[in-house]
């Protein structure tokens, strides 16, 4: 039975949420909110008219061609996590939906939030934007301050209409053994732009996750990631961007530091038309001797007429770097923790206001001399 | 005696030797530093300038094989890098690295103990505009020789050494670098309260014209083979070229044995 010192707990922590950009103070501007506790839809609210934000369940009631959008891009029987998700018979999840020509001003939030311990977290999301339409969605997935075993499996269906821009920030901060298998596909149609930035810096069990981005011509998308791999953490990272459509172009980019953890960062950029350009940049940074990185940068040509090039390297701290900051009166902690911290930074830039800051504020925290 | 009391002996080498690998780079190096003096270290490149400087401030690969660093009357041959930098040994770099991801702002702010100093240090070495760019990534060379510059008015080191502060920088660049040098050396303080000191390694001692030094060496091979004033030894070295010192060496070396 849950008492009010339950409750008591759980709005304690929901209030806590901001730490992974979840807001529920109104202390940041954001266009609509949505946030699932456990397998429950607690709060699905827009405050914009042409922006929808619904649990999927209500969405497939209200837009019925929701229904041909599930399943559409990512492949039911892929794995076995995806066919978890197929099985669900009470599915939940979050719809964003944004009509066309609307530009959302302000960032929308979503929060996944795995509330008790060892609870199965099976959701299926579906962003839409129509045609021209933009928005910025910032999601927060985290567990509970006692939680440390638990599942996150997921389906996210994401369509970039013609001409339409998404710039989506998810933030990982889950409990310490907690495992996390998403599943994320997107289509982005005609000069349709898909900005993924994707940051973990806390401990996990383990986190496999690998979006697949379909690319129509002139579509362009990037996708950012950074990683911090915590001791004992399997961190299985990678995007892929399928470059179908003439001159669409992608760019990914990776920055992962791993701490006594296993991280495997992967790319892979296949161009398969005229005009495609594919760039990924894989770099990693190991602290110490028990961790490991795989960097797994893949290009693949099927047409005479594509640029497609990658950049990976993985080392330590240089110790040229290291001894020049030590040399101006820094300790070694506090030298290594602002290379650290630069080398993060680097891999996600130019995102709105708001979002960066959080983010940020994230790796400092992350990166201080404390917690390296 | 009164010059004894007033003037503290800030830095004392004694027969100082040193290593890298199995490669030999100084060779019985005396030296001795007061406060308010400034001292220069001429020699043509890979004659062991460098790794003088270096070993005084601690950087790795400069092993000690005999001989002693005191730094305010203490042995420092123990203590690593941040401690000596922290004691107050601070080392303009002939070549400093580039730092990816870190800005000069936030390396500012975690050298200097007052946070306030730092716009106003950046305003001096004319380097505003570059607080909020990446340490050294893309900088001129005018500009690299300001950075190091700007960093030790952050950390405000009182033994002062600057390894090439002159080498490659235009006219324009070079009035700056100046000022900003007198200033770490707090040459426009009586000389009687000047509490820093510094020690300049040129190969080319441009830098001498507009800042007075106390004493010159010449450093060939890993040896100081002579030292004198710091006007006459330039002096001889734009005339002679190194050549007469590195003979006198030869002479001195052939006498010591």
């Amino acid at each position: 039975m849950k008492d009010s010192n339950y409750d008591k707990k759980l709005k304690e922590e929901i209030s806590a949420l901001d730490r992974v950009g979840f807001d529920t103070k109104g202390e940041t501007e954001r266009s609509g909110s949505f946030l699932v506790i456990d397998n429950k839809e607690e709060e699905s609210l827009s405050r914009e008219d042409e922006l929808i934000i619904l649990p999927i369940t209500l969405a497939l009631k209200e837009y019925p061609w929701v229904k041909d959008l599930l399943f559409s891009i990512v492949n039911k029987d892929k794995d076995k996590w995806t066919k978890m998700v197929a099985e669900e018979e009470q599915i939940v999840g979050s719809f964003i939906y944004v009509k066309e020509g609307v530009k959302v001003q302000f960032p929308t939030q979503s929060c996944f939030f795995l509330h008790n311990e060892g609870f199965d977290q099976i959701l299926h999301n579906v962003i839409v934007l129509d045609p021209g339409s933009k928005l910025d969605v910032i999601t927060g997935c985290t567990t509970g301050n006692l939680v440390t075993r638990g599942r996150h499996i997921s389906v996210t269906e994401t369509f970039v209409r013609e001409g339409a821009s998404l710039s989506y920030t998810m933030i990982h901060d889950w409990g310490a053994k907690t495992v996390v298998y998403p599943r994320t596909a997107i289509k982005v149609e005609k000069r349709g732009s898909y900005t993924s930035n994707y940051v973990a810096l806390t401990k996990v069990g383990e986190i496999q996750s690998n979006p697949v981005a379909y690319l129509s011509d002139e579509a362009t998308v990037k996708f950012s990631s950074i990683i911090y791999g915590r001791p004992d953490s399997l961190i299985d990272m990678g995007s892929r961007a399928i470059l179908k459509g003439r001159g669409s172009s992608a760019e990914i980019i990776s920055r992962v530091v791993s701490k006594r953890s296993r991280i495997i960062s992967r790319g892979y950029i296949e161009g398969g038309n005229e005009g495609t350009k594919g760039h990924m940049e894989c770099n990693g940074l190991l602290l110490d001797k028990k961790s490991s990185i795989y960097a797994v940068p893949e290009l693949e040509a099927s047409h005479i007429d594509t640029e497609l090039s990658h950049e990976a390297s993985i080392g330590k701290i240089a110790g040229e770097q290291l001894n020049y900051l030590m040399s101006r009166g820094l300790d070694e902690e506090s030298a290594r923790s602002l290379l650290i911290r630069g080398f993060l930074e680097g891999g996600i830039k130019g995102l709105p206001r708001n979002i960066q800051d959080r983010i940020d504020a994230m790796i400092r925290k992350a990166t201080s001399k404390e917690s390296i | 005696m009164e010059e004894k009391r007033n003037k503290e002996l800030l830095l004392e080498i004694k027969d100082l030797s040193v290593k890298t690998g199995d490669k030999q780079l100084l060779y019985g190096v005396n030296l001795n530093v007061k406060e308010g003096e400034v001292h220069v270290i001429f020699g043509p490149n890979g004659s062991g300038k460098s790794s003088l400087v270096s070993a005084i401030m601690g950087l790795p690969n400069y092993e000690v094989v005999s001989g002693d660093i005191r730094f305010k009357g203490k042995s420092i041959l123990g203590l690593g890098l941040t401690e000596r930098a922290r004691m107050g040994i601070g080392l303009a770099f002939q070549h400093s690295p580039v730092v990816e991801g870190v800005s000069v702002d936030i390396l500012l702010r975690a050298i200097a103990k007052d946070k306030k100093i730092v716009h106003e240090i950046t305003k001096e070495t004319d380097l505003k505009k570059h607080l909020n760019r990446e340490v050294n990534v893309g900088f001129s060379g005018g500009e690299r020789k300001r950075g190091e510059l700007l960093q030790l008015l952050a950390q405000s080191p009182q033994l002062v050494m600057f390894d090439e502060p002159d080498s490659g920088v235009d006219v324009e660049n070079m009035g700056l670098i100046i000022k900003i040098v007198r200033k770490l050396l707090q040459k426009d303080l009586p000389i009687m309260k000047r509490k820093n000191c510094g020690i300049i390694v040129t190969h080319s001692g441009t830098i001498l014209e507009k800042i007075h030094a106390n004493i010159g060496y010449v450093m060939i091979g890993g040896r100081i083979v002579c030292s004198g004033s710091p006007l006459d030894i330039f002096d001889q070295i734009r005339t002679n070229g190194f050549a007469r010192c590195a003979k006198e060496a030869r002479e001195n070396e052939r006498f010591q044995l």
